[in-house]
């Protein structure tokens, strides 16, 4: 059976860059991020691509991306179109910026709405930058379909997905009927590279830019006037580097000394 | 909507005993209920929950909620999220709490949503702004980067903590409170999704999450080989082996070794970092670690900066004298 899959990725600064490349503006309450530092696709989303593509190889079928923010970069947001993905659709706009979960749901699930028809969206367990983990269960839930969180392994058996998800405890195979959300843990494996031929054949796709109007929202829905939370302060605490270097007459009696030193101050 | 009153604090029961988090969270929810002149309650969810009840109210909660039906005898999300929404309709909470767990993080946000209100994720911290009497909820983001403060709209205030991150209170048998068992009307068709089989996941030794003291290893391990010695480390000191995301990367250690903001998140009393630089992923990791040793030939790394004490040298040479004294004085 060919499956329609929905692949919500997001366009986010480069999580494993230097920590010094993220300054706090305490003026504007906004994250700075260093000029050199590049944007990627935030990791997680990239397993959820993986689990997409695993499932069109095996059966067949589509999968459609969907990104949103303001200025999108192309080359970095046709990065799951360069590992094989065939439609992007971008919520392109200045009114989608500094949105909640909140926010963010509501616009992409207008948007699936407007795709109409999917057996599976996928996506990232929880966004590299703000960390909460919060849009994917939004989005299952504003379209009343069922969720299964945090999975290392999809497969579709006719109408049913089977889901191995990460537990407490260790695992629990889950089944749902489709259409249903998932999303995905780095545990799946390690998304694939795109090649030559994927990247020349992404170059090629136009991806379709909705503003909010196109997805039937109006501004004041969206972005930073959409949210059901307020950042009240962002902040960096000062570190002080106040750790005390053990020392010897060589390495190895540093080493004890270390040892010794723990013994001290009683956490051994 | 009337101006909701009191915590309610989601209580979760792992191998038959109420979980340290839902412990925590009681200890955490009753600060912020008595700042606010109000009460700490409890919901308690399952087919047979009253066992739990009096250890709920010995470790603080003013009210027990118990919604008890065969059907939510196993965890499901749809079943439980059903039943905490019934259970916030009757007692129309100012603030609800979940853990940081496996359940809290799919649930919280999961409840919100369909509420209508925001919902904070991953606490470490948590107070009442004395003025608006509104939540304030304290998270890292951007990758432990930085950290934010944020007000959820809407009642009630939902967040879920991070394990560790507030402390039970001392048990008390001699508290008192009241019990009351809430008729959810969860029925077979709310729920969509069918566990099929639950699996353990085997671990030698101790487990991380639960570890009072973890040794790592980072890239500077260099392969398989070097966590073997760490393992030695680890068995005399009763520790978990654990790891940055290099060595999960590389396959020499298994991914459910890595620590870190995709890993796990763990708090030990002690964490020994080898050959690790300290990134701000990894640091989101154990940064609630009471005492962090570095042992790393650079310097300038990262992890000297978050550590108490340190040796700047080669693993290689550093680990086999210490592993020997460390016995020594561990047997002695």
């Amino acid at each position: 059976m060919a499956v329609n899959i929905i692949v919500c990725a997001k366009q986010i600064p480069d999580p494993e860059a230097p920590p010094a490349s993220f300054k706090v503006d305490p003026n504007t309450n906004k994250m700075v991020v260093a000029s050199s530092v590049s944007s990627v696709i935030s990791p997680y989303d990239e397993n959820a691509m993986e689990a997409a593509l695993r499932i069109r190889d095996k059966q067949g079928g589509k999968i459609t991306v969907i990104s949103l923010g303001n200025k999108l970069q192309r080359d970095v947001v046709k990065k799951p179109l360069s590992m094989g993905g065939d439609e992007l659709i971008l919520l392109d706009d200045e009114a989608f910026e500094e949105g909640d979960a909140w926010s963010t749901a509501f616009a992409l699930t207008s948007a699936i709405k407007k795709i109409g028809a999917y057996d599976l969206i996928f996506c990232g367990r929880v966004g590299g930058d703000w960390d909460q983990g919060q849009v994917g269960l939004a989005i299952a839930e504003i379209l009343g379909i069922p969720v299964i969180t945090i999975a290392k392994d999809v497969e579709i058996l006719d109408t049913k997905a089977k889901v191995t998800r990460l537990t407490a405890e260790g695992y629990e195979v889950v089944e749902s009927p489709t259409p249903c959300l998932i999303t995905v843990t780095s545990e799946l494996g390690e998304p694939r590279y795109p090649t030559l031929m994927g990247i020349r054949k992404a170059g090629k796709i136009q991806p379709t830019v909705w503003k909010p109007q196109d997805i039937g929202l109006s501004p004041s829905e969206v972005g930073a006037q959409g949210r059901k939370s307020t950042l009240i302060k962002l902040f960096q605490p000062v570190k002080e580097a106040k750790c005390e270097i053990i020392e010897g007459e060589n390495i190895g009696e540093a080493a004890i000394n270390l040892a010794l030193k723990l013994r001290e101050i009683k956490v051994i | 909507m009337a101006e909701g009153k009191g915590v309610l604090v989601l209580g979760e029961v792992v191998e038959g005993k109420l979980a340290p988090i839902s412990l925590e969270l009681l200890g955490g929810g009753k600060k912020l209920a008595s700042d606010l002149g109000e009460e700490v309650s409890i919901i308690l969810i399952g087919d047979e929950v009253g066992k739990f009840s009096s250890e709920a109210i010995f470790f603080g909660a003013d009210k027990v909620y118990m919604v008890e039906s065969p059907l939510l005898k196993d965890y499901q999300i749809d079943s439980y999220t059903s039943a905490i929404e019934k259970v916030v309709q009757e007692v129309s909470p100012r603030i609800l709490l979940m853990g940081q767990t496996f359940t809290g993080r799919e649930l919280a946000p999961k409840l919100a949503f369909r509420l209508g209100v925001g919902v904070s994720t991953d606490c470490t911290e948590l107070s009442i702004d004395p003025d608006t009497k509104e939540l304030m909820g304290t998270r890292s983001v951007y990758g432990g980067n930085a950290r934010a403060i944020f007000q959820t709209l809407g009642q009630p205030q939902i967040a879920t903590v991070r394990m560790k991150a507030m402390s039970p209170l001392e048990k008390d048998e001699g508290r008192k409170g009241e019990v009351k068992t809430i008729d959810a009307g969860i029925t077979e068709d709310v729920i969509r999704t069918k566990v099929l089989e639950r699996g353990k996941e085997e671990i030698e030794g101790v487990k991380l999450e639960d570890a009072d003291v973890v040794v790592s290893g980072g890239r500077g391990m260099g392969g398989p080989e070097g966590f073997k010695e760490l393992q030695d480390l680890a068995g005399i000191l009763k520790a978990a082996v654990g790891a940055s995301r290099p060595p999960c990367d590389n396959s020499w250690v298994p991914s459910t070794w890595q620590v870190g903001l995709t890993g796990k998140i763990i708090s030990p009393t002690l964490y020994i970092a080898v050959a690790l630089s300290g990134s701000s992923q990894h640091m989101a990791g154990c940064s609630g670690s009471k005492t962090i040793v570095a042992i790393n030939k650079d310097p300038e790394a990262n992890i000297f900066k978050e550590a108490t004490v340190g040796v700047v040298g080669d693993w290689k040479q550093i680990i086999p004298p210490f592993t020997k004294k460390i016995k020594e004085l561990v047997s002695g």
